[in-house]
């Protein structure tokens, strides 16, 4: 995540000490600044937003109505358990640098265990180190959250948050570790502002291993298996939309000029992507379906994620114009096409929108946007296509493979899946003791 | 005495309420149903997905009249519910042997 210090900023901070101190006039140590740390507190709510409620409601809308409670356990149950982890070691695993150069370009260490070292007064960057650590928490809360579209209606409660605790520690932690936290990504210069391949593509890829070690629901493709209530999902989307402010822009770790491109470029993709999976949808099945406008919001959301940032308007638009077409195309011709029951189409949207956004982002980079970026469009770096593209490559393999043997390891020792009668009865009442009375 | 079982469009109630009101018409029973007769059903795609749903939201009423309102009860129905499109519903009829009020034990054509 790059951490651009505030040009402008900088050099005011400099004259102001050199005035205050003629007589030390060195370059001032790193201190807090509260503008930034404000706008990282309030991303780190917004980014928090986006999971409890925002993406237990789109999620829960689209499920069966027996299966509606065990859906937003998922997302909450989620959220929960990673904050405490992240606490315990995981912050430490991603963000730390190990004191081994070799290991240190795929994993941290323990150092921050419990986040021992940790002062109330640590910095990073300009901003205070709990809230630095706390923005970075819910990131890895959504992550795992994500996953949990690719299995619903099927997955035993507590299978799941053995799943996600494992899963958090030895997928999401060395691929967080590789491209943010100095790892070997990160060395070579692949693009992520704000985790189009750590959260998305990583959650997309780990939806579609774990669909398919699943395998289908109960009746898939015989039985209507409609949303029970798309209002939920709107509602849901919609806080996702709202929320993601927090989660490109917050990527800035400043509150600067930055962040407001970061902004400018999620709203300007978004809107593009609904759109263009709007008018795809209404060219081919006809009609502009409600979930499909929501669809493709997120689809632009997931896109624009690592584009953000390195982005001019221009390049927005067309990542999200892309984004909805690609994302439609793989939600509904290629899942059936290929016979996998992705059922809310976490892969569909996450991974395929994941890695389209960190490849686009090669092309659109722009160094007059973010001096950081050079890409291939704007700046003749065509070199930064390969990279973006070797990113999307390791963080697809590792993940598939990591993904594959924590599940195995968990179906042996507990169970992944349901009994045939507790799926076809409902996961509410039979998992939570609870149903959703009318 | 005869019980009149009609299946009408949803948006239709209205207006049929009101034509039988002014006939004399002096109660009705009105329930929601799910059906199909030869409008079939409709398709609905989420995603891609789609799902044949074969029964459609109707209204069914009941109103149970002496016979010699019968055909004025009727005509008043199919006139009002009527849009000429498939789905407009039925109107079935069917003998009466008895009513009787609940409260005040009235039966038969003092019970209507």
């Amino acid at each position: 995540m790059p951490s651009k210090p505030h040009a402008l900023a900088g050099s005011l901070l400099g004259l102001l000490a050199l005035l205050a101190t003629p007589a030390f006039a060195q370059t001032p140590a790193p201190s807090l600044n509260s503008g930034d740390t404000a706008w990282l507190l309030t991303s780190s709510a917004l980014v928090l937003l986006m999971t409890i409620p925002g993406l237990g409601l789109f999620y829960s809308g689209m499920v069966r109505k027996k299966n509606v409670l065990a859906t937003l356990a998922q997302s909450f149950g989620a959220t929960a358990l990673v904050s405490v982890l992240w606490m315990v070691m995981s912050y430490s695993l991603a963000f730390k640098a190990n004191s081994n150069p070799s290991l240190n370009q795929f994993i941290g260490d323990f150092s921050y265990l419990f986040l021992q070292p940790m002062k109330v007064d640590s910095l990073s960057g300009t901003i205070s180190e709990s809230v630095f650590m706390l923005f970075q928490m819910t990131f890895a809360i959504i992550t795992p959250a994500l996953i949990a579209g690719a299995f619903a209606d099927r997955m035993k409660f507590s299978a799941f948050l053995w799943f996600i605790g494992l899963w958090l520690i030895f997928v999401y932690c060395p691929i967080a570790h590789m491209v943010w936290g100095g790892g070997l990504l990160f060395t070579m210069g692949a693009l992520d502002y704000a985790g189009g391949s750590v959260v998305h593509l990583n959650a997309g890829t780990a939806a579609l291993v774990t669909c398919l070690v699943l395998g289908k629901r109960i009746g898939y493709g015989r039985e209507n298996m409609s949303p029970h209530n798309l209002v939920l999902s709107v509602i849901g989307a919609s806080l996702l939309w709202v929320g993601w402010f927090g989660f490109n822009a917050g990527s800035a770790v400043t509150a600067g000029f930055n962040a407001g491109m970061a902004a400018l470029a999620t709203q300007i993709a978004t809107a593009a992507a609904a759109l263009s999976w709007m008018f795809a949808e209404w060219a081919i099945a006809k009609k502009p379906s409600v979930l499909g406008m929501i669809s493709g919001a997120v689809a632009g959301l997931v896109a624009i994620t690592p584009a953000s940032g390195f982005v001019d308007p221009v390049g927005a638009l067309i990542i999200g114009i892309t984004a909805g077409v690609v994302c439609y195309v793989a939600a509904v011709w290629m899942k059936k096409a290929l016979g996998y029951d992705d059922s809310l189409d976490a892969w569909g949207i996450h991974g395929v929108g994941g890695a389209l956004g960190a490849i686009l982002t090669g092309a659109f980079a722009s160094s007059a946007i973010n001096p950081a970026g050079k890409g291939w469009l704007n700046d003749g770096n065509i070199g930064q296509m390969l990279i973006q593209l070797y990113d999307v490559g390791i963080t697809f393999l590792y993940c598939a493979v990591g993904t594959f043997i924590i599940l195995k390891l968990v179906d042996m020792i507990i169970g992944l899946r349901v009994s045939p009668e507790v799926e076809v009865e409902g996961l509410d009442i039979n998992l939570h003791g609870e149903t959703v009375h009318d | 005495m005869k019980l009149i079982t009609a299946i009408i469009k949803p948006f239709k109630l209205d207006e049929v309420r009101e034509s039988l009101s002014a006939l004399g018409v002096q109660g009705m029973t009105v329930t929601e149903v799910k059906g199909y007769g030869r409008q079939k059903g409709h398709t609905e795609i989420y995603r891609g997905a789609e799902y044949a749903v074969s029964f459609l939201p109707k209204l069914k009423i009941e109103v149970a009249v002496k016979s010699e309102m019968l055909e004025a009860v009727i005509d008043a129905i199919t006139s009002k519910a009527k849009t000429g499109q498939i789905g407009d519903g039925k109107i079935f009829v069917t003998p009466l042997e008895q009513v009787v009020r609940i409260r005040t034990g009235e039966t038969d054509g003092d019970a209507l």
